[in-house]
């Protein structure tokens, strides 16, 4: 113990600044991704593209899609529950450290794809996705309400909505820590 | 005492070593560990130690109204939800009174249940019965009133009302715990006990791609109208089981429109009836949920077509 302290107290004292302009990413080993020029998305690692990975079956109703506000109005609910999360005290910590613009995208896709509006989804399958996010049940409960803010501004009917929601709730087994 | 000498290879940047140097962990002792610390108290409710009190975070409506008997329920049906709106590991609290109005009788009960994460319910709910002009018909007084303590714990076991397998209902056991306070007055009647415990087992989904929610609990029991008139009779009946149901549709995130069946046991053979109700609850704010019912309670202590208007108000955190 007393050697230790004596030790870091002699280095201390021995230390020099580090240089101006020191690159303190390389020195640490830091990457920096690039966002892509085109989609503005920053990349992932490489991983198998499949509807599967949407996490459900999804419905075949053009009622149901059109309730939605079709392929636009997916996409539009899918941004703005992104939204409303980035800026909830609840899961804005979660949210900020990831691609906001690729979420953005993605989530439309799976919606879409459940939804039967008629996309493909292109990205990761839930439990990769949120793997070590940290996820409670709280923080679902949450995303939940600002979807349905989300869907109730967009004037989703209310039991449309929730079918939307018994395709995602089951997945929570997957998201949820 | 010197320095150890800095390897050749140090990179440029300060305080690795330090960092890298392995420092023996000091044992923290203390006389009386801390039972009881109450460290914040802000808009995200109180905490204190490691559970947070009333800090919220269920879906509305997710805790259930209050039953008769003061667990979270529909008005008459227990359901295996947890009372209160915490999560897992929070502490959460609910209060409710209710108000039956019936043709010859008046029913008030109120109490107050505590839940623990999503596993745990306790209650305790008390019962006034005011049989009114029937108590002078039945020779007990006119206004004659019958009280009843139920004092409730609910676990679950299994499930999620919401999440997960779509087929996996929340589950939980539990058990009724009743003292009637008019024990000479029940055994007279005919009933064996002044108290006695119901044993319930009670399963919850709620069925989003219908909007629908749907309940079911099985009760062994042996109580006469509830426990009001007590438990069992001198002339050997004793515990069955009973069932209680309840659909729910959801209109909003703040409204259900619901019917519930509750069966009873006609111990004592006075007409005891199987009881039921047309509901409907609204989450006024967060906190408050108010829940009216059309209830068809039958006879009760032989005067029939006991039906009327039931008001229930809770209040959660
Ligand atoms: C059942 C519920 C959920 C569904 C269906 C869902 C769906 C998705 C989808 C489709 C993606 C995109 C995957 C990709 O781009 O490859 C994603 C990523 C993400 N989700 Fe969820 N999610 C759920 C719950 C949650 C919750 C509760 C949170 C946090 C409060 C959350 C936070 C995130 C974040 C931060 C990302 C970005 C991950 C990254 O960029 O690496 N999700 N989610």
């Amino acid at each position: 113990m007393l050697l230790a302290a004596t030790a870091s107290a002699v280095l201390m004292l021995l230390q020099q600044a580090p240089a101006e302009g020191t690159d303190w990413d390389a020195e640490f080993g830091v990457e920096v991704k690039e966002r892509d020029p085109v989609t503005g998305e920053i990349p992932v690692e490489p991983y198998e593209q499949s509807n599967a990975n949407a996490g459900a079956t999804p419905y075949d109703s053009a009622a149901l899609a059109r309730d939605f506000g079709g392929r636009e109005g997916i996409a539009r609910i899918a941004a703005r529950t992104v939204d409303l999360s980035e800026a909830d005290p609840r899961v804005a910590a979660i949210f900020a450290a990831h691609d906001m613009v690729r979420l953005k995208r993605t989530l439309g896709e799976q919606f879409c794809y459940l939804l039967g509006a008629g996309c493909d989804y292109s990205g990761r399958d839930m439990r990769t996705a949120h793997a070590e996010m940290g996820v409670t049940k709280a923080d679902m409960n949450a995303l939940v309400e600002n979807l349905q803010a989300a869907m109730r501004e967009a004037g989703v009917p209310f039991a449309a909505q929730n079918r939307l929601l018994a395709k995602l709730a089951p997945m929570s087994d997957q998201v949820v820590e | 005492m010197p320095a150890a000498p800095l390897p050749a290879e140090l990179p440029q940047i300060a305080y690795v070593p330090v960092l890298d140097a392995e420092v023996e962990p000091t044992p923290i002792r203390r006389a009386v560990p801390p039972v009881h610390i109450t460290t914040a108290f802000d808009e995200d409710g109180v905490q204190s130690g490691k559970a947070r009190l009333f800090k919220g975070g269920k879906l509305l409506l997710t805790n259930g109204v209050s039953t008769v008997e003061g667990s979270s329920g529909g008005g008459i049906a227990r359901w295996a939800t947890i009372a209160g709106q915490q999560m897992p590991g929070g502490i959460g609290l609910s209060a409710h009174a209710t108000a039956i109005e019936l043709p010859d009788y008046g029913w008030r009960s109120y109490g107050v249940a505590v839940g623990f994460g999503d596993r745990l319910e306790l209650s305790i709910a008390r019962a006034d019965f005011d049989t009114r002009d029937v108590g002078a018909a039945l020779g007990i007084g006119k206004g004659y009133t019958f009280n009843m303590d139920t004092f409730g714990a609910k676990l679950r076991v299994a499930g999620d009302v919401v999440y997960g397998d779509p087929w996996l209902p929340q589950i939980a056991v539990g058990i009724e715990h009743k003292r009637s306070r008019d024990g000479a007055l029940v055994r007279a009647l005919g009933a064996t006990d002044d108290e006695s415990t119901d044993v319930t087992l009670s399963a919850t989904k709620l069925v989003l791609a219908r909007s629908l929610l749907v309940n079911a609990t099985v009760r062994y029991t042996e109580a006469n109208e509830l426990g009001l008139l007590g438990f069992g009779t001198t002339a050997g009946a004793g515990y069955a089981l009973q069932f209680e149901g309840s659909l729910g549709y959801q209109l909003s995130r703040r409204a259900v429109l619901g019917a519930e069946y509750r069966s009873k046991p006609d111990n004592l053979g006075l007409g005891d009836d199987d009881w039921m109700d047309i509901f409907a609850a609204y989450a006024l704010t967060d906190h408050l949920t108010l829940t009216a019912a059309y209830v068809d309670l039958g006879s009760i202590a032989t005067f029939s077509d006991q039906r009327g208007g039931f008001l229930s108000a809770q209040v959660a955190f």
